[in-house]
């Protein structure tokens, strides 16, 4: 499990590889938060395109950064979702956020 | 129907062992020849289950849990996680979509992906001796008469 993180301008870009469940999800957050909180970007983007295992404790992670954000006037994009993930995020109603990147499959 | 090959693991509710136990599915499956989709969907159903068990049965201390795993000729595979833990006081409460008491972290959304990852699942709950959460899953036979 690893987190990158680089910023490009106003957006902090967190990509996730390896395995993302109950156990590796603590440490993810703080790392993404504690990024997040000092850089004071607009945008997180979380990408998953590296990710290689995600249950619902994602789900808990994309819901806790979006209110992160949220409470900094901010936003989430996701970015490299599965066809699995995309899945669960109807199951949670995520779906009805503004959270896709909107840049995706433009590039 | 007799299941054709059995495994059974006890560990303790660490939850490094939620890696181990989805390994662990998978590779006793791979006798099934699941593709890699059905594989993914058995991995994350366990791991949902396995989770529920180390968080909400052992809230505050470490507790045994059991994984079972069932392969039958017809292609079923039948996961079972049992702790006996604290045991869940209203369960059709629990198994809602979206409802935790796991705090702001947890979506909520442990029973919705294990139903939704698998044709059948079955929660069995006394408060106070623990809970056995049991789930179906066919994968399909692709070459015939070779199980």
């Amino acid at each position: 499990m690893q987190v990158n993180l680089t910023r490009e301008g106003d957006t902090l870009i967190a990509a996730i590889s390896g395995e993302l469940d109950h156990h590796t999800a603590a440490a993810m957050r703080q790392q993404i938060d504690t990024a997040a909180l000092s850089c004071r970007c607009r945008v997180l983007r979380l990408d998953f395109s590296a990710l290689t295992f995600m249950d619902s404790s994602g789900i808990g992670l994309i819901m806790g950064r979006y209110r992160l954000m949220q409470s900094m006037g901010g936003c989430v994009q996701l970015q490299g979702v599965s066809g699995r993930l995309e899945r669960m995020i109807r199951l949670a109603g995520l779906d009805k956020l503004p959270i896709w990147n909107t840049q995706e499959g433009k590039e | 129907m007799k299941a054709m090959n059995e495994l059974r693991l006890t560990f303790p509710s660490r939850s490094a062992n939620e890696g181990f136990a989805r390994a662990a599915v998978a590779a006793f499956v791979a006798q099934l020849d699941p593709a890699v989709d059905e594989l993914a969907d058995l991995r994350t159903a366990v791991s949902e289950a396995v989770t529920n068990a180390i968080v909400h049965a052992y809230p505050n201390e470490l507790g045994p849990v059991t994984l079972t795993v069932r392969l039958y000729e017809n292609g079923r595979v039948c996961l079972q996680v049992r702790d006996r833990g604290r045991g869940i006081e209203d369960v059709e409460k629990a198994m809602e979509p979206l409802f935790t008491t796991g705090g702001e972290e947890r979506s909520g959304l442990g029973f919705s992906v294990m139903q939704s990852f698998t044709d059948r699942v079955r929660v069995r709950s006394t408060p106070g001796k623990g809970t056995t959460v049991t789930m179906d899953k066919y994968i399909a036979l692709r070459v015939k008469g070779q199980r």
